[in-house]
């Protein structure tokens, strides 16, 4: 008697499976994609280089010394040194740390003002939506690269010291590019809210705040994740553009666009790759491992996508 | 005796479609034209009737997920559409709604067991501390095991989603729940596990249903009173007993002539309907039916049939009866 009913206590002892989160399942179904985790790591490689790299190099960042100018790559200076006698890897380094945190930060701010107001404009419709959409339509209706130009070219007019110019691009980057992201959440947002489980929340008498928050945007997460990825990179080719044509970030604070405009010339073109090729190439690895990421990043969330 | 517990009074529905901006004509279709019934607590009203005949749009108007057109809905005697945001929330906790499709009423990205209890804590019948034990006694209520309330409702077959649905439902503790076809999109033995849940809830937490429903059997097995609707009216309203001994409508015996019967020598007659049902854009006139009934005759063109009692709390719309 005893072990029948210790063998059906057994039995009826409850399996803990605690499924893991969303996040975890589209991880692991991302490390199955070579291509994107290269990308991923490389992308961590580059940040601990901008990062962490400086605090290794024996080299100060504005420190010139003409004796030492445009040296080619060596032992000593592994990428060469530029006109100015400076070491061309440590600024390459810091350059990074600046178009990488530029190409983030506008990202993350745009995110952040498109998601919310696509969020509201497509939750309550109406008025809120016409004005919202409207002011997003006049904003995507300027061509962006030569507003960002002008912007730019006040910016060096009224002397703003190269510290702020930093922030001040980022704000700029920013307002360019929340009116997509706005728009794609809106018309997320316009179709999830007619789905039953939202009329659920309805009949279940949820807080607006938590039907935005809780149900609508967690589930436009997955696409927002993956444009935003492809804007970080848009953002960094803006940056470099616009650091290239000297409207961006100004010297001497580095950036990889304005190293590549320091070799605008014939002579360091033909004579002194090593003043470009590095920035060059890091840019476009960069973006071009963004992207790839990007797209992993898509198959991974959207497994029905695929197959 | 009982307590009425929701009263709908000549209830409209009408959803427009203009046709584009240079069209003056303005048509509008009338999902639901002109409904009245009552339901008493403990009943269970089955709502039956054909696809487009209105059904779910009577069950989304009187929780007021639609406005409505015209009429009155009273639920404990309080107009539900002329409730403010704060007695709206109130009526929420009260009454529920259960959809037809448990795969796209739940939230995909939200565990089981977080989309049973957020709506306890919004409505404070439940903290963050106690909510987690609540819920697990609600999805025993329901049938689930502990372990679901961890996993995505994608990880869930057609049935279990369906009981999470219910026990979202049943976690506010409300005392009417609007059933739109709950079991329409599961198969026939798991229909019956849902029904046989139902009924224990039912006698459990002594709950009024508002069952929406194509399938005369389910209705059948469940329900206390029945109404049977066609094209936005209802034609028929009797006790189920009532109602399945002494069809009076046309439209109702034809129904039931249609109800399969597990047993190959029973021989009966059936009723056969010619034609589909109208355009609710444009209903026939007079008695909405006449386009497809055995016994129409010119009268029923021109003259709308009034719904009258024909005792035993037996109601019907038609000349002939």
């Amino acid at each position: 008697m005893e072990t029948v009913k210790q063998l059906i206590y057994k039995e009826k002892k409850p399996v803990k499976v605690k499924s893991p989160s969303l996040w975890k399942q589209t991880y692991r179904r991302l490390k199955k994609n070579k291509l994107a985790m290269i990308s991923l790591f490389f992308l961590i490689f580059m940040f601990l280089l901008s990062f962490v790299g400086p605090y290794f190099s024996p080299y100060i960042l504005d420190r010139t010394d003409i004796a030492y100018a445009n040296r080619p790559p060596s032992a000593s200076h592994w990428l060469g040194t530029d006109n100015y006698g400076r070491d061309v890897l440590t600024r390459l380094m810091m350059a990074g740390q600046i178009s990488l945190t530029i190409g983030l930060a506008s990202m993350f701010l745009s995110i952040v003002i498109g998601a919310f107001l696509g969020a509201v404009s497509g939750f309550y419709r109406g008025v809120v939506d016409l004005v919202i959409m409207r002011l997003a339509d006049i904003l995507m209706s300027i061509p962006g690269l030569p507003l960002l130009l002008i912007m730019g070219a006040i910016l060096s007019e009224w002397k703003v010291p190269s510290e702020y110019r930093l922030y001040i691009i980022m704000i700029m980057l920013s307002v360019v590019g929340w009116p997509a992201l706005a728009r794609l959440v809106r018309g997320q947002i316009l179709s999830l809210r007619e789905q039953p489980f939202m009329q659920a929340t309805e009949v279940l008498g949820l807080s607006d705040r938590r039907k935005i928050f809780h149900h609508l945007i967690p589930n436009t997460l997955p696409l927002l994740l993956v444009v935003a990825t492809l804007n970080v990179a848009g953002s960094i080719l803006s940056e470099s553009a616009l650091s290239f044509l000297g409207l961006g970030v100004v010297p001497p604070t580095p950036s990889w666009g304005n190293m590549m405009d320091a070799a605008n010339n014939y002579m360091d073109f033909r004579k002194r790759p090593w003043l470009w090729i590095p920035p060059g190439l890091t840019i476009f690895l960069t973006v071009v491992s963004i992207n790839l990421l990007g797209d992993g990043l898509r198959d991974a969330l959207d497994p029905k996508m695929k197959r | 005796m009982s307590e009425t517990l929701l009263e709908v009074k000549n209830l409209k529905k009408y959803y427009s479609s203009s046709k584009g901006i240079f069209s003056k004509k303005n048509e509008s279709v009338k999902a639901v034209d002109g409904v009245s019934f009552t339901i008493e607590k403990g009943d269970v009203f089955g709502l039956v009737g054909e696809s487009g005949s209105g059904k779910s749009t009577i069950g989304k108007t009187i929780l007021r997920l639609h406005d409505k057109t015209e009429g009155e809905v009273r639920f404990k005697g309080e107009d539900v559409f002329s409730l403010i945001k704060k007695d709206l929330r109130r009526l929420r906790v009260q009454t529920q709604l259960v959809f037809q499709d448990p795969f796209s009423s739940l939230n995909p990205r939200i565990r089981v067991g977080d989309a049973i209890g957020e709506a306890m804590v919004q409505h404070g019948l439940a903290t963050n501390k106690d909510v987690r034990e609540k819920v697990l006694q609600v999805m025993e209520t329901c049938g689930l095991s502990p372990y679901h309330a961890d996993r995505y409702p994608h990880e869930f077959s057609g049935g279990q989603r369906q009981r999470i649905v219910i026990a979202r439902a049943m976690a506010l503790n409300p005392e009417f729940l609007v059933m739109d076809e709950p079991v329409a999109a599961l198969d026939v033995s798991i229909q019956a596990q849902i029904i046989n849940l139902f009924s224990e809830l039912r006698k459990k937490n002594g709950l009024s249903y508002l069952f929406i429903s194509h399938d005369l059997s389910v209705v059948e097995h469940l329900c206390t009173k029945i109404a049977i609707m066609y094209l936005g009216n209802i034609v028929e309203m009797a006790t189920k007993e009532e109602l399945f001994d002494n069809p009076l409508h046309p439209y109702t015996k034809a129904l039931l002539s249609a109800v399969p019967i597990p047993d190959p020598r029973v021989k009966r007659e059936r009723i056969i309907l010619k034609g589909d049902i109208p355009s609710p854009v444009n209903p026939p006139s007079g008695c909405k039916f006449r386009t497809r009934c055995p016994i129409a005759t010119e009268l029923c063109a021109e003259k709308v049939p009034e719904f009258r009692d024909v005792g035993n709390e037996h109601f019907t719309a038609c000349h002939y009866v």
